[in-house]
């Protein structure tokens, strides 16, 4: 369970409220997979990912970036029952997937470099600790049903 | 992990740009880090953490001017930053995690106030520039 004030809930919600949740989404997929290459080896599918451009202008990785972050979007509505959430998600990555739970975090904090670009000054410290506390939430409920 | 010619230049090149202002963001990481993860304020008791402290600016400038010192000495970060090291092996002692978390704030930062330079190529170099100075740091501690 993620323990949010109530002004950290209200900047969490009053930016998240001015996301591009599609767009966000596949410039942190792709930022995730440029910055750290060795995320790659999950999408051997995924066709051209030989450099930065080639990444960023997939159309798989925009649209499975799409997918991801309209799923966080999900778990910033249920952040007093993360672990519920994402209970299926998490038996997923574990199960089929067999996805390193420390991918979480990377993407977490790749998404809140981008959300930081995005906000600029309006991302300040105190916004940044609570989205910090959102990543890291999301990224437990999805590794708690790892086995 | 090493740095190529292409992430040198883009070190370089987004370290010029900071036009001046480097000091300033040395201290606004520290500040973010302090309150995205409060274990890393363990390290500074004697400090006034509060927004805004004096002491807490002053120390993300001394940061900063380390960091330009690295990037102006990029080709030998382990000579450029053989002192620091040996500080920050026998007498600060911080733990390696922090700094991740100090190199996370510091892009996130860079992302606030320079959102055209921060390109996905920038982040890549930048955070590999920052890995490759905390290694540096934590090379001697055992």
């Amino acid at each position: 369970m993620v323990h949010l004030t109530a002004d950290e809930k209200a900047a969490v919600t009053a930016l998240w409220g001015k996301v591009n949740v599609d767009e966000v989404g596949g410039e942190a997929l792709g930022r995730l997979l440029v910055v750290y290459p060795w995320t790659q080896r999950f999408f051997d599918s995924f066709g051209d990912l030989s450099s930065p451009d080639a990444v960023m202008g997939n159309p798989k990785v925009k649209a499975h970036g799409k997918k991801v972050l309209n799923s966080f979007s999900d778990g910033l509505k249920n952040l007093d029952n993360l672990k519920g959430t994402f209970a299926k998600l998490s038996e997923l990555h574990c199960d089929k997937l067999h996805v390193d739970p420390e991918n979480f975090k990377l993407l977490g904090n790749v998404l809140v470099c981008v959300l930081a670009r995005h906000f600029g000054k309006q991302f300040t410290p105190q916004a940044q600790g609570a989205f910090q506390k959102v990543v890291a939430g999301v990224a437990n409920a999805l590794a708690h049903k790892y086995h | 992990m090493v740095l190529s010619p292409a992430d040198k230049t883009n070190v370089k090149t987004t370290w010029d740009k900071l036009g001046g202002h480097a000091g300033e963001y040395g201290g606004e990481a520290l500040e973010r880090t302090f309150m995205s993860f409060p274990t890393t304020k363990t390290y500074f008791p004697h400090f006034d953490l509060s927004p805004g402290s004096a002491q807490v600016k002053a120390h993300g400038k001394k940061v900063a001017d380390a960091l330009t010192t690295a990037v102006a000495h990029i080709d030998d970060l382990p000579g450029a930053l053989s002192a620091l090291s040996d500080l920050h092996a026998y007498k600060l002692r911080v733990d390696p995690v922090n700094f991740k978390l100090l190199s996370h704030c510091l892009l996130v930062t860079l992302a606030c106030h320079h959102p055209a330079e921060f390109t996905p190529a920038v982040h890549a170099s930048l955070d590999k520039f920052f890995s490759t100075v905390s290694t540096v740091l934590t090379s001697k501690y055992r």
